[in-house]
């Protein structure tokens, strides 16, 4: 309990950015004059108060005094009508916080003590007159109700003493000992145990979903019958972590109908990895795959490099900034913890949200409780949330997208990946190699375990409710996670200083160090020895626990204090936990007790196997009729096109990003002088090599209820099809699959899954790039109530991204996308059919009708090879992959970038505006020096067009007659304009 | 810290730099190797090894803070590492910078620099005298600027621009009138955002990227041995770093130009080796 509390608050002079800031408040409708900030630390010691000459010593280090002032234990005078103070609820993440302990304590030599802290909060002054309606709002775009604390106080109110001085201090009065789970119950009350969570002895609560079926609770009943004992809740808790979909992915493990006894993973996922590795024989790229956190390719001789993507949906539904936030330092561990530590290269991002200008008003909770967060606040959210993590670890993130559609405002989709990179051997071991050890330590390394994460692997295999646990939420830290990272890929890998490694994620200790006692088969963990945020947390918790930024290893006994020294030299907290054992069993202590004692064999293999049956699902036709006629003003129809979320640029979001840490930009997220968004780019990851990463991502979902067989080919057409328009070979290419379904219990949707996994067995097969990691969420659907009290469903399209990553093996020959040279040709490469279904233009048009866009991948392949063959030789000046909203928008991007014009002659048989948008796969447009015309038509025979030439300031199109022409400049301001002011 | 590959052999001058890492710093490495491909060995140390005294400033003559999110900014960007240099190291600090040695802080590095008052120190005293207050649009900025200098000086001679990274929230530097008077009148200023044909930007977003006053992007101490940046030059040593290389590359090539492989950037880290030479 602190004794002492002191409040120090700073602000600016005249702070830079009260300007925008005031904006963006203006610009969501709340009619304020200012909107000034006031940073606050609130410092609680219990052993001795501070001084005055000390508190006025730490203000002047809290502050700059150049540009900021600072009072102690007084309250910030300004012009303003409110104070809303927003600080963080007991328990949360509070970097700023920590960093001014850190700093207080190095001034004063001292340590903090149990209930010593410094607390951060915002203290925002509002001038302005607001409606009582306005000013209960305000608060609600600043802070976030599962994380945040309020404090308001108008000008009166606030007076001369300000605001009150509050530590958010964690208070827990658990008994922190094991209990025992009676399974002998009717189904009924189990199946409420699987739902709900065990009911808390002391509460009479639950304690949150297990998300066990009726089923696993019978296998897991059996299991201790046989035992002649009850289980823990430790035991149950972990078993529920360890079996979750989140983890074991049951619905792609599990047989299908009668033709995919196998399960599609097996059957359709690596079987298509495992036939095209055959099939390359020495030619094979592929390392590690799908055994690891991260799959892993060749890069060259000496360094493979490795990728992996994750999704992070439900905790940025609630929280989007932490959700996003601790989605991508999450990946950043898959990275560290693949093989023995890769280095994170590059972060990727994607988000799927629900359209920014509309307010859906839709809740968890009957009579307006708990509304969900508007889509506006969620992009705002989760594109801040990647920027800080990718940002503060050092990692660059040059490649993403965002996708709109108003069936991801319930559930947003959250998409994070990264690439590393690692010599493949080092002093002769194979550095992609890890084994534990029977009597190796098991050492838990970073943060400290709270409260936080409790039940976030069994929570995102349900879909969201009014029961979603709020301590689900987590705020990321990137910058403890970071010092860990430094330590372990940049200094104790190389020194040899532990046997094997795996991240903390999903079920944290509990699934980390089963998961690697497989290695060894066996681990014995005494929990009282993991280091805690504060006192009074149940064993269960501590087990299951997510909090972030940890990673587990183990470390044979003689290496033990070299490990530890050299991670209390970097200021990174590294604890012995326990052994690994060779016993057959994962055997948790706590309190001199054995709370916990499963064999392996069935804590990992005693998941009762389903067998699921699909029912084929009638396709989702928008409004079939007759094509409408082609548009009077092609012109402005592409302006239009060119203008709508899904095709336009989004380089607010780039530019916040980092993109060009560690020194290996090659081909950004925007090129040309117009700044177009690219949709791969290149990254050069060791220095002095010629080579370089490439990466791309590619998503369909407008077509997933159409077809979601060639939904899948879409994808992983334009994912390839994005690299080689680098000039990156097919033959170095992988992939990895995302998919995001939603109600996969239903037979409808699970055959649109069979369907869309069968497409990329096919396509992959057919383009000869292996799958080489992929990960799956199942459930993203929101079921809540509209305004009026009815019940809302709102589930994601199916969404299946595919992200491919591939190896450029000179960057000097690389192409970007933007039209160079006044006198170009202007090539389309691929032939145009009719192909208009689930496409940007009809939805433009309301339209519906026509086929989704099917591939010939065989003839493809030979394409892409000649192109990327064609690029090596140095023959094209700017290659782009026709994507979304076809030939077109493709030209308009090819010229914007390049603020070059075009004059163009569109070929026969189709309607103009039916060449100009149909969304064929396969296709790029190209442009080629003349001196090079014949040597590129010789390269790429009959698949080559020619459309024209670039030069002057307009797109100029004829078809049989003249068409249109359109200022180079009036496009890209309808390219750019969508997203003013984000 | 073991080196992620092994560098380029050419001939390295005796003198060695030190670059600071630790807390969140993040761009030590490419640092360590810009200075290598200039001819400058360089050995990244984490400060906690030099408040240990396992390492020794005095053994170099280079201290190179380079760029990153120490602290994840918190309290300020550059603020609790500078804090954390002045608790523990400050004598150290002081001793070196009485040497004939020089002192370089990249974005990060800049900003912990202005925190330790290392630029612009006017005299001895080292106290804070420039602020780097968060950029105008309120949040980071990554992208390419063209900077080109202001005077001459050690760091920046026989340059006419560099075409270079930021990447920052907190770059816009801010001072009194009369600190700005003195900097100037002392020709600190090192280099100037600009526009692409070297005009000054004049404030004007983007060209400058963060409302930065007169458009500074660089600084130097009064002495000229100390400089402090915000762009990033060592983010873009090659030609095919450049934001527009392969518009660049195209109009070389059709007038038969040769393609270089090096950037101009690396003039900076050139300029450096000179002096020690």
């Amino acid at each position: 309990m602190a004794s002492f509390v002191h409040r120090i608050e700073v602000h600016y002079s005249k702070d830079p950015r009260e300007k925008t800031r005031t904006e963006r408040i203006r610009a969501l409708g709340f009619g304020i004059d200012v909107l000034q900030l006031v940073d606050v630390y609130t410092i609680a010691t219990v052993k001795r108060d501070l001084l005055p000459a000390e508190l006025d010593e730490i203000g002047a280090r809290l502050t700059n005094p150049v540009v900021q002032d600072f009072v102690v234990d007084e309250a910030t005078h300004a012009l303003f009508d409110y104070a809303i103070e927003i600080g963080f609820l007991p328990g949360v993440t509070d970097n700023v916080g920590t960093t001014a302990r850190q700093m207080v304590e190095d001034y004063l030599g001292i340590t903090f003590g149990e209930g010593e802290m410094v607390s951060f909060s915002s203290l925002y002054l509002v001038r302005g007159r607001l409606s009582p309606e306005a000013l209960a709002q305000l608060p609600a775009t600043l802070a976030n109700p599962l994380i945040n604390r309020v404090s308001t106080k108008t000008r009166q109110e606030y007076g001369e003493t300000g605001m009150d001085r509050i530590i958010p201090e964690v208070r827990l009065h658990e008994i922190p000992a094991a209990g025992i789970v009676d399974l002998s119950l009717p189904d009924e009350d189990l199946l409420r145990l699987g739902k709900e969570g065990i009911s808390d002895p002391q509460t009479g609560q639950r304690r949150g979903p297990l998300a066990l079926d009726l089923a696993q609770l019978h296998a897991i009943r059996n299991y201790f019958d046989r035992a002649g004992r009850k289980p823990t809740d430790v035991e149950i808790e972990s078993l529920a972590q360890t079996w979750s979909e989140h983890c074991k992915h049951t619905i792609f493990a599990s047989a299908m109908d009668d033709d995919v006894p196998k399960g599609l993973y097996k059957s359709f996922i690596q079987a298509a990895t495992n036939e095209i590795r055959a099939e390359k024989g020495d030619r094979d790229i592929c390392v590690t795959v799908f055994t690891d956190n991260s799959g892993a390719i060749v890069f060259d001789d000496e360094y493979l490099v490795t990728h992996k993507v994750e999704t992070h949906n439900s905790p940025s539904a609630l929280d989007p900034f932490g959700g996003a936030l601790t989605g991508i330092v999450g990946v950043n561990r898959d990275t560290i913890g693949f093989g023995l530590g890769a280095k994170p290269c590059i972060n990727v991002y994607g988000f799927c949200v629900g359209d920014p200008a509309s307010e859906p008003a839709l809740y968890r909770g009957r009579d307006r409780k708990n509304p969900i967060i508007s889509p506006r606040q969620i992009l705002d959210g989760v594109v801040r949330g990647v920027g800080v993590g990718g940002n503060c670890s050092g990692i660059p993130t040059p490649q993403g997208f965002c996708w709109f559609d108003n069936r991801y405002a319930g559930k947003p989709l959250v998409f994070a990946g990264t690439v590393g990179v690692m010599p493949r051997e080092h002093n002769g071991q194979n550095l992609f190699e890890k084994k534990a050890e029977p009597g190796d330590l098991i050492v838990m390394m970073g943060g400290r375990v709270g409260k936080d994460g409790i039940h976030g692997a069994t929570f995102s295999s349900e879909a969201l409710d009014p029961n979603s646990p709020v301590t689900a939420v987590q705020i990321g830290d990137p910058i403890t996670q970071k010092k860990f990272s430094d330590v372990l890929v940049k200094e104790a890998r190389d020194l040899g200083l532990y046997r094997s490694i795996t991240d903390n994620g999903a079920g944290g200790l509990s699934c980390s160090v089963a998961e690697m006692a497989k290695e060894c088969n066996g681990c014995h963990v005494e929990l009282d020895r993991v280091p805690l945020k504060y006192p009074g947390m149940a064993p269960w918790e501590i087990w299951i626990s997510e909090s972030q930024e940890r990673m587990t290893l183990a470390v044979s006994p003689e290496k033990s204090a070299e490990l530890i020294d050299l991670c209390a030299r970097r200021g990174v907290e590294a604890t012995l936990i326990g052994k690994f054992t060779g016993t057959g069993r994962c055997v948790v202590e706590y309190g001199g007790k054995t709370v916990m004692d499963i064999e392996l064999a069935f804590l990992h293999d005693g998941l009762p196997k389903k067998h699921l049956v699909t029912r084929q699902a009638p396709v989702a036709e928008p409004a079939v009729g007759p094509l409408p006629p082609c548009p009077d003003q092609l012109g402005d129809t592409l302006a239009a096109m060119i203008g709508r979320r899904n095709i336009c640029s989004t380089e607010f979001v780039t530019i916040q990003y980092d993109h060009t840490v560690q020194g290996g930009h090659v081909l950004g997220p925007v090129q040309g002088k117009g700044r177009v968004q690219s949709v791969a780019t290149l990254t050069k990851v060791v220095p002095g090599s010629k080579r370089a990463v490439g990466l791309s991502q590619a998503l369909f979902p407008s077509y997933a209820e159409l077809d979601p067989y060639r939904m899948a080919g879409a994808a992983i057409d334009l994912a390839i099809r994005g690299l080689v328009a680098t000039g990156i070979s097919p033959e170095s290419i992988a992939l990895l699959d995302n998919f995001c379904w939603c109600s996969s219990d239903e037979p409808e949707r699970l055959w649109q899954l069979k369907e869309a996994a069968r497409g990329c067995y096919d396509y992959a097969k057919a383009f000869g790039t292996p799958f080489i990691s992929g990960k799956d969420s199942m459930f993203n659907d929101f079921s809540g109530y509209d305004a009026e009290n009815n019940r809302v469903k709102i589930s994601v399209p199916p969404t299946l991204l595919i992200s491919s990553i591939g190896i450029h093996s000179d960057v000097t020959k690389a192409v970007s996308l933007d039209a160079k040279i006044s006198g170009d040709l202007v090539y389309v490469i691929g032939t145009t059919e009719e192909e208009l279904a689930g496409s940007e233009y009809f939805a433009f048009l309301g339209a519906g009708g026509s086929t989704v866009p099917c591939l010939d991948a065989a003839a493809a392949r030979v394409r892409y090879l000649r192109l990327s063959d064609a690029i090596a030789h140095e023959l094209v000046s700017s290659a782009y992959p026709v994507g979304h909203g076809g030939i077109g928008v493709a030209l308009a991007k090819v010229a914007i970038a390049g603020r070059l014009g075009m004059d163009i002659t569109l070929p026969g048989a189709l309607r103009p505006d039916i060449f100009l948008f149909s969304e064929t796969l396969g296709r790029f447009v190209v442009t080629v020096a003349p001196d090079h015309k014949r040597a590129f038509e010789q390269a790429l025979g009959a698949d080559a067009l020619l459309l024209g030439t670039t030069g002057g300031s307009r797109l100029r199109v004829t078809g049989r007659t003249f068409l249109f022409e359109q200022e180079i400049a009036t496009l890209e301001k309808a390219y750019k304009s969508s997203f003013g002011g984000f | 810290m073991p080196s992620a590959h092994a560098p380029p052999s050419q001939r390295l001058i005796g003198e060695k730099a030190l670059i600071m890492s630790g807390y969140g710093i993040n761009s030590e490495m490419e640092t360590r190797e810009a200075l290598f491909r200039a001819g400058m060995d360089a050995e990244i140390v984490h400060i906690n090894d030099l408040i240990a005294k396992r390492v020794s400033i005095s053994d170099y003559r280079l201290l190179v803070f380079p760029g990153g999110f120490s602290y994840g900014d918190d309290t300020g960007a550059g603020n609790a590492y500078a804090n954390r240099v002045r608790n523990n190291l400050w004598d150290d600090l002081l001793e070196f910078l009485d040497g004939d040695n020089l002192v370089l802080g990249i974005c990060n590095g800049f900003q912990i620099l202005a925190n330790l008052g290392l630029v612009p120190a006017f005299d001895r005293s080292y106290v804070r005298e420039i602020a780097l207050m968060p950029n105008r649009s309120g949040r980071l900025e990554c992208r390419f600027v063209t900077i080109r200098p202001a005077s001459d000086t050690i760091w920046t001679h026989g340059i006419v621009k560099i075409l270079c990274p930021v990447s920052h929230g907190e770059g816009n530097l801010s001072c009194s009138a009369e600190t700005l008077q003195e900097i100037k009148r002392n020709r600190q200023i090192a280099f100037t955002y600009c526009r692409d044909d070297l005009s000054p930007a004049g404030g004007e977003y983007p060209y400058n990227p963060n409302g930065s006053v007169e458009d500074i992007a660089g600084l130097t101490s009064k002495d000229g041995k100390v400089l402090g940046m915000m762009p990033h030059p060592e983010r873009a040593m090659e030609f095919t770093n450049l934001y527009d290389w392969p518009l660049l590359k195209e109009q070389m090539r059709r007038s038969g130009e040769r393609i270089p492989g090096e950037s101009l950037n690396m003039a900076i880290f050139k300029n450096i080796v000179r002096y020690f030479e």
